[in-house]
C-alpha cells in the first residue's frame, strides 16, 4: 500500500488530488476497513500533521481531538465532547472526523448547526468555506470533494452566551445518540435549536427559535409550545435504536430542558 | 480437616477463602493463552460463507471462483461432510453445512482455508451461492398453530377446579438476549498425521464435542482428541457446536492445522441466544394473598433448530411459579420451530424468563390483595419438605426461602438521594436528567432454578487426583470458564490432603472421561464432587498404605511420629480416579409430574432504580441480594458471579436485545447491542445464606446462575414502581416507559 | 512498505501490505497476543494500547500510522518480571475472571493513574467507560482501583 506523511497542508492537499483517501483519527475509517467495507490502499496520515490540529480562537483546526475539545472547548461543545465514544475514542477522533463522516447521529453536529459554524475546505485550488447546512447533504454525505481536505471548523466570532448541550441514549457511556441536542440562548432572548439523530443531517428547529426568541420571560405555556414545535418540526425514523415517536417525543423534551437550563443559568 | 497438634500443619488457601486465582497474573500480564491466540507451524485460515437469508432454497454453490483465488487451500460444502450430515446437542438436526436450504440467515453454507486470513475473507466473498428466497417463519405463535414445535409439556397438578376470589391475570414478554461473551468463537484443528485430528477450540463441553465431531467425521473416538483451551467467556455459548466441526474437516483435506476466528458480527449468528418468550398467565389467591391456583402458557422460540430448547422450555415450564407453594397448577409450555436465529443456553436457562413474569404477577397480586411485596412472597414460600407446585417433587435439600426474604428485607434499604452528578443520574453524560426529574423506584423479586442436569439425564463428572513433586494435580475436562473452577478445585483437594501446593490440570477428551458440561451451576458439585471423592480416596489409600492417620505437607503422621515424609511418598504415584454422580433424576409422566431435579438454589434481589419518566431513561443505582449458596467455598469468587450475574440480568432488565427484522438480526455489533458499561452498573450488596444438606461437596451449591434470574424482574419491579407503568416486556425501553400508558 | 516505530521501548518494524489495524499486526505479525480483539469498533476497549502518550483502541488504528510512534501494549506496562501496581491490584480484588477484558483494563488504568495517582470512584469508571467486561459486573475492578488510589469505600 501506499502512504503519505504530509507535513503541512498542502502536501495533505496533494496528495488528496491524487485520489488518496484521508486517515485522521482512523476511528470511523478503521470500523470499515476491519468490517470490510473499505479497503484503502492509498492513503494520507494526518495524525502528525501539527498544522491541522491548531486552534486559535473561534477558528477549531480539523485534528483537533474530542479530548482537547471535552477540556478547553466552549460549553456545549465540550459537553457533546465528553459523550463521544469512550475516553479511547475521544484520544484519537477529531472534529474534522465528526464532520467528515457526516452521521446523523455524530455528537459535534447538532452544536455546529445550532451556532451556524461553517467548514473550511482545502484544495489544490485554493480554501472555500461552506455554511454548515450547506455541507451536510445526507446521510453521510456532504459537499465536500474527494480531493478537497477538511482544514477547520469555524465557530461564529460571538458565541451566544448561553448553549447547553444533552444526548439521550440507553447506555450511561459510550452509545450512539437517540436524539442530541444544543439548545442556545442569547441575552436578548434569540434562541437557537441544533438536533442531531433525528433527521437524514443535523437540522435546527427554526419555528420553535422563532416563537420561544419572541418570548423574553417564557411561561409555562410558552415552554409547552416551544417543545411541542420542535417534537413536529423533527423527521426520525424508526430503526434497530428507537422509534420514530420516541425521538420525536424526546427532542421535544430535551430541547425544552435545555432552554431552561440556558435560562436558568442565564438568571444565575 | 487437620487437627493442630504436633508440628502437624494447617492447610493454606482451603475451603471457605478466598484463594487468588492462579491463572490471574497471565490473564493480567497478556499471556494467558486463549484460542485466538494458537498458532501452529504452516497453519492455513478459515472462514465461513453464511446465508444472507432467513429462509431459502439453495439452487447452486459454485466454488469454483474461490478456488481459482491464489493462496486458497480448499473449499467444502455439505457433500465434502465425510460422516454424519447432521450435528445438535440433544437432537442431530442441524446440518454441518447448509444443504438444499438455508433456514435461518447466517447458517454456514461452505468453508473455507487459505494461507492468509484475508485471502480466506475473499475466497468466502467469491462463492457464489444461488438462492431461491422463500418466505421464513418468525412469528412464534404461528409456528404454534401450524405444530412447529420442537416439544411440548404439559404440566397438570392437584385439583384443576380449584379457584380463588382474587384473580390477576397478566401477559408477558422477554426479548432475544445475547451471552456476548468477550472472546469470539475461535479454535486450530491439527491432523495427526495418521488420520486424526486434535481440536482445541472454544467450549464448555469437550466431551460433547467430541461426540459431534467424531459422528460427523465419520472416525473412531480415539481419532479425534478436543482439548480444552482458554476462552473468553461463555454463559451458555460455548454448548453448542459452530465452528468445530468445520476446522476439523479444512484440517483432514489440507492436511495442515487450520485456525478459524469469528468476527464478533459471526459470533452474533454463530452461537445460539437466550430464548425470547411470550407468556400468558393468570394467578388465583385467597384474599389473604395465599395461592390457590396458577395457570401459565409459555411460548418460547427456538428458531431454526433444535439446540437445547426442550430442556430450556422444561426449565420454563417447570419453574413457571417460583419458589412458591401452591397446590393447584397447570403449565402449557411449547418450544418453537422457526426461522429465527437458533436458542438455546444461557445463563438461567428459561428460569429467567419465567421468572420476569411469575414476579410480575406476585407484585400484582401484593398490590391486589393489599399486602407488602415481600409479605406476599414470605406467606407464599417454598421450603424443605415441601412439594414443588408444578412437579410435585419432593423438596429434599435445603432450600431457605424464607430466610432469603428475610435476609432481604434485613438489609439497610440504600437511602442517598439522587445528587448533582449528571454521571449518576439516568442518561450520564449526556446531561438529559436532573435529580428534579427523577423518580425512585424499588422492586423486589425472587427465583427459583435447578442445579445440574434433569430429566433423567445421566449427569456425572470424572476427576483424577495426583500426588505429584509439584504437590497434588487435579485432572479434568472441565472448562474455566472465568468463574474460578481452577481455585475451587484445588481447594477442595487440598482440604481434604492437607496438602498446600495443588492445581488444576486440563486434560483432552482421550486422557480422562468427561466433567460434563460448564453450565447448569454445576461444576462445583458436580465435577468438585469427582475431586473431593478423589481426594478422600485417594488420603484413606495413602494413611492405610502408611500405617498414618493424618496427612499434611509433611507427609503421613501416625500420631506425632512422621512415618512417611512429603518427599518419599511423591515418588510412589499414588493417584486416584473418581466418578461423581448427583442423586437420580427421572423423566416427566404424562402430567409433568415426577422427580426431574437433583438440586435446587433460591436468590432474592431488591432492586433500587432511578427513572426520568419522561424520557424514559434508568439508571439502576442499587443492587441488594441474598443467595442460598449451600457453603460458600471461595466467597470472593461467589462475590463475582453474584456481580457479574446481577449485571447481564441488569443487561436484560433496560438494554439487552438483539433486533429482529424478519429473521434478520439487526444489531449484530457492540455498537448496537449495548452491554453495561462500568457506568451502568449498580452497586452490589450481597449477603450468602449457608445451610448443610445439599449433595455437593462440603455441602455446596451451584451459585452462578441465581444472580441473573431474579434481578431482571427486580429492576423491571423498581421501573414501574417509580412510574406507575404496566411495563409487560423486558428489556424496558425508553419508550415503554415515556410514551406507554399506565398500569390499571 | 516497511513501517518502523518504537514498540514497549524497543525499535521494532514490520512489513504492511494492506490497510489493517495496528492490533491485527500487534497479534498476528509481531507476536503480541496480549492486546484482544473482541469488537474490531472501539466499543470495547479489549485492544487499549498507548501510542503516543494517548490511550488508544488499537483496532482503530491503521498499522501504517505509526510510523515513527511510541507504542505501549499490555505486554510493556510493567517493569520487567514485575507487576504494574494496576495489576497488584486487580489481581488481588478478584478483578480477573475470563480475563479477556483484563489487558485492556490494565492499560487503561495505567493510563489513568498515569495522570491522576489518587482518582474519586467517579473519576476511575469515567476513565474505564471505554472498557465492558462482560464476567464482574464491575465490582472487583472499581474496588481494586478504589484501594490502589487509597480511597478504599469505608
Amino acid at each position: 500500500m501506499d502512504v503519505a506523511y504530509p507535513t503541512d497542508v498542502a502536501e495533505a492537499v496533494a496528495a488528496l488530488a491524487d485520489g488518496m483517501t484521508p486517515l485522521g483519527g482512523g476511528t470511523d475509517l478503521m470500523v470499515e476497513v476491519n468490517f470490510g467495507h473499505s479497503r484503502p490502499e492509498q492513503v494520507v496520515a494526518l495524525r502528525r500533521l501539527t498544522e491541522l490540529s491548531e486552534w486559535e480562537g473561534n477558528r477549531i483546526g480539523a485534528a483537533v481531538t474530542w479530548r482537547r475539545i471535552e477540556r478547553d472547548g466552549p460549553t456545549a461543545l465540550a459537553q457533546a465532547a465528553r459523550t463521544v465514544g469512550s475516553p479511547q475514542i475521544r484520544n484519537a477522533g477529531t472534529i474534522g472526523g465528526n464532520v467528515g463522516t457526516a452521521s446523523p447521529a455524530g455528537d459535534g453536529l447538532p452544536f455546529l448547526a445550532a451556532v451556524d459554524a461553517r467548514i473550511e475546505l482545502t484544495s489544490p485550488e485554493g480554501t472555500r468555506v461552506v455554511p454548515w447546512n450547506e455541507f451536510f447533504t445526507g446521510v453521510k454525505q456532504t459537499s465536500r470533494r474527494g480531493d478537497e481536505l477538511i482544514a477547520a471548523i469555524l465557530l461564529p466570532e460571538e458565541l451566544p452566551e448561553r448553549h447547553e448541550f444533552g444526548k439521550i441514549g440507553v447506555r450511561n457511556a459510550m452509545v450512539i445518540a437517540t436524539v442530541c441536542c444544543v439548545v442556545t440562548r442569547g441575552s436578548d432572548g434569540t434562541t437557537t435549536v441544533g438536533l442531531g439523530s433525528v433527521a437524514p443531517t443535523p437540522m435546527r428547529a427554526r419555528r420553535a427559535e422563532e416563537m420561544i426568541s419572541a418570548e423574553v420571560d417564557p411561561s409555562d405555556s410558552a415552554l409547552d409550545e416551544f417543545a411541542r414545535l420542535v417534537s413536529s418540526e423533527v423527521t426520525p425514523i424508526t430503526d434497530h435504536r428507537s422509534t420514530e415517536a420516541y425521538r420525536r417525543h424526546a427532542a421535544g423534551v430535551l430541547a425544552r430542558r435545555l432552554l431552561e437550563r440556558t435560562i436558568r443559568r442565564g438568571v444565575a | 480437616m487437620t487437627t493442630e497438634t504436633g508440628r502437624r500443619s494447617t492447610v493454606r488457601d482451603g475451603i471457605g477463602e478466598s484463594t487468588i486465582r492462579p491463572d490471574g497474573i497471565p490473564k493480567l500480564t497478556g499471556s494467558f493463552e486463549y484460542a485466538q491466540d494458537l498458532h501452529a507451524e504452516g497453519m492455513l485460515w478459515g472462514t465461513t460463507v453464511r446465508s444472507p437469508h432467513p429462509r431459502a432454497r439453495i439452487v447452486s454453490i459454485d466454488i469454483a471462483p474461490a478456488l481459482a483465488i491464489g493462496g486458497v487451500q480448499a473449499v467444502l460444502t455439505q457433500d465434502d461432510v465425510p460422516g454424519r450430515a447432521m450435528f445438535g446437542l440433544e437432537h442431530p438436526d442441524q446440518p454441518v453445512l447448509a444443504q438444499d436450504e438455508v433456514r435461518y440467515w447466517g447458517e454456514p453454507v461452505a468453508v473455507v482455508a487459505a494461507e492468509d486470513e484475508d485471502t480466506a475473507r475473499r475466497a468466502a466473498a467469491a462463492v457464489v451461492v444461488e438462492y431461491e428466497e422463500l418466505e421464513p417463519l418468525v412469528d412464534p405463535e404461528e409456528a404454534d398453530r401450524r405444530g412447529e414445535v420442537f416439544r411440548r409439556l404439559r404440566i397438570r397438578r392437584g385439583d384443576q377446579d380449584s379457584a380463588g376470589p382474587v384473580v390477576v391475570e397478566g401477559y408477558y414478554e422477554v426479548g432475544m438476549q445475547d451471552q456476548a461473551p468477550l472472546g469470539t468463537e475461535a479454535g486450530l484443528a491439527v491432523p495427526d498425521g495418521h488420520g486424526g485430528v486434535d481440536l482445541y477450540a472454544t467450549s464448555q463441553y469437550v466431551h460433547a464435542d467430541h461426540e459431534q465431531v467424531v459422528a460427523s467425521l465419520g472416525l473412531r473416538p480415539d481419532q479425534v482428541r478436543s482439548h480444552p483451551v482458554g476462552i473468553g467467556g461463555a454463559f451458555g455459548a460455548r454448548e453448542d457446536l459452530n465452528l468445530h466441526i468445520h476446522l476439523c474437516m479444512l484440517a483432514l483435506h489440507t492436511g495442515r492445522p487450520v485456525k478459524m476466528v469469528y468476527h464478533r458480527d459471526e459470533s452474533f449468528t454463530g452461537h445460539v441466544h437466550r430464548h425470547p418468550a411470550r407468556m400468558w398467565y393468570r394467578h388465583e389467591a385467597d384474599t389473604d394473598g395465599r395461592l390457590v391456583r396458577v395457570e401459565a402458557r409459555l411460548l418460547l422460540d427456538g428458531g431454526a433448530y433444535a439446540s437445547t430448547t426442550a430442556a430450556v422450555l422444561a426449565n420454563a415450564s417447570y419453574f413457571a411459579v417460583g419458589p412458591y407453594r401452591c397446590d393447584s397448577v397447570a403449565v402449557d409450555g411449547a418450544g418453537t420451530r422457526t426461522n429465527n436465529p437458533p436458542c438455546g443456553a444461557m445463563r438461567g436457562f428459561g428460569a429467567v424468563q419465567v421468572c420476569f413474569a411469575h414476579e410480575s404477577q406476585m407484585d400484582r397480586l401484593a398490590a391486589a390483595v393489599g399486602l407488602d411485596p415481600l409479605e406476599l412472597r414470605r406467606r407464599n414460600a417454598l421450603a424443605t419438605g415441601d412439594r414443588m407446585s408444578t412437579t410435585g417433587q419432593l423438596i429434599e435439600t435445603p432450600l431457605p426461602v424464607t430466610e432469603v426474604i428475610d435476609s432481604l428485607s434485613a438489609m439497610p434499604l440504600f437511602a442517598a438521594e439522587p445528587g448533582d452528578d449528571p454521571m449518576a443520574l439516568p442518561g450520564g453524560s449526556g446531561l438529559t436528567t436532573e435529580a428534579v426529574h427523577v423518580r425512585r423506584g424499588i422492586g423486589y423479586a425472587l427465583g427459583l432454578k435447578n442445579l445440574g442436569f434433569s430429566e433423567g439425564y445421566d449427569d456425572y463428572a470424572q476427576a483424577r487426583v495426583r500426588l505429584t513433586a509439584d504437590g497434588v494435580v487435579i485432572e479434568t475436562a472441565a472448562i474455566e470458564v472465568g468463574q474460578g473452577l481452577v481455585n475451587v478445585l484445588a481447594q477442595i483437594a487440598r482440604t481434604v490432603l492437607g496438602v498446600s501446593r495443588a492445581e488444576v490440570r486440563h486434560v483432552d477428551t482421550s486422557q480422562i472421561d468427561s466433567a460434563g458440561s460448564t453450565s447448569a451451576s454445576r461444576q462445583t458439585q458436580l465435577s468438585g464432587g469427582a475431586t473431593h471423592q478423589a481426594a478422600v480416596r485417594l488420603r484413606e489409600r495413602i494413611l492405610v498404605g502408611h500405617g498414618g492417620d493424618h496427612l499434611d505437607d509433611a507427609g503421613v503422621w501416625s500420631g506425632d511420629t512422621l512415618v512417611t515424609p512429603m518427599s518419599q511418598l511423591v515418588t510412589e504415584s499414588w493417584e486416584e480416579t473418581a466418578t461423581f454422580r448427583h442423586p437420580p433424576t427421572e423423566k416427566p409422566d404424562a402430567d409433568g409430574q415426577g422427580t426431574m431435579h437433583a438440586d435446587f438454589a433460591v436468590a432474592g434481589h431488591r432492586a433500587v432504580v432511578d427513572v426520568d419518566p419522561d424520557l424514559g431513561l434508568v439508571r439502576v443505582v442499587r443492587i441488594d441480594t441474598a443467595q442460598d449458596v449451600g457453603r460458600a467455598l471461595n466467597p470472593e469468587s461467589i462475590r463475582g458471579q453474584i456481580e457479574g450475574g446481577i449485571m447481564q440480568g441488569v443487561g436484560l432488565a433496560v438494554m439487552e436485545e438483539l433486533v429482529l427484522d424478519q429473521g434478520r438480526i439487526r444489531n449484530a455489533t457492540f455498537t448496537d447491542y449495548l452491554l453495561p458499561t462500568i457506568l451502568d452498573a449498580p452497586d452490589v450488596e450481597a449477603l450468602l445464606i449457608e445451610q448443610d444438606g445439599s449433595w455437593g461437596p462440603f455441602g455446596a451449591k451451584g451459585v452462578g446462575e441465581p444472580p441473573t434470574i431474579s434481578s431482571t424482574p427486580a429492576v423491571a419491579s423498581a421501573i414501574r414502581a417509580a412510574t406507575g407503568k404496566e411495563l409487560n416486556r423486558v428489556p424496558v425501553r425508553p419508550q415503554d416507559i415515556a410514551l406507554s400508558g399506565d398500569a390499571v | 512498505m516497511i513501517v518502523s516505530f518504537r514498540l514497549n521501548g524497543a525499535e521494532t518494524s514490520f512489513r504492511a501490505n494492506h490497510p489493517v489495524s495496528l492490533l491485527d499486526v500487534l497479534r498476528d505479525e509481531l507476536a503480541l497476543p496480549g492486546s484482544k480483539s473482541a469488537c474490531e469498533q472501539g466499543e470495547c476497549g479489549s485492544c487499549s494500547v498507548i501510542l503516543d502518550g494517548e490511550l488508544v483502541c488499537a483496532c482503530l488504528v491503521m498499522a501504517v500510522d505509526v510510523e515513527g510512534s511510541d507504542v505501549t501494549t499490555v505486554e510493556g506496562i510493567a517493569p520487567s518480571g514485575g507487576l504494574h501496581p494496576v495489576q497488584e491490584s486487580l489481581n488481588r480484588a478478584g478483578g480477573v475472571q475470563c480475563g479477556f477484558c483484563t489487558p485492556g483494563f490494565v492499560v487503561a488504568a495505567a493510563d489513568l493513574f498515569e495522570r491522576n495517582p489518587r482518582p474519586s470512584t467517579a473519576e476511575i469508571k469515567e476513565a474505564l467507560a471505554g472498557n465492558i467486561c462482560r464476567c464482574t459486573g464491575y465490582g472487583a475492578i472499581v474496588r481494586a482501583f478504589e484501594r490502589l488510589a487509597g480511597r478504599e469505600a469505608p
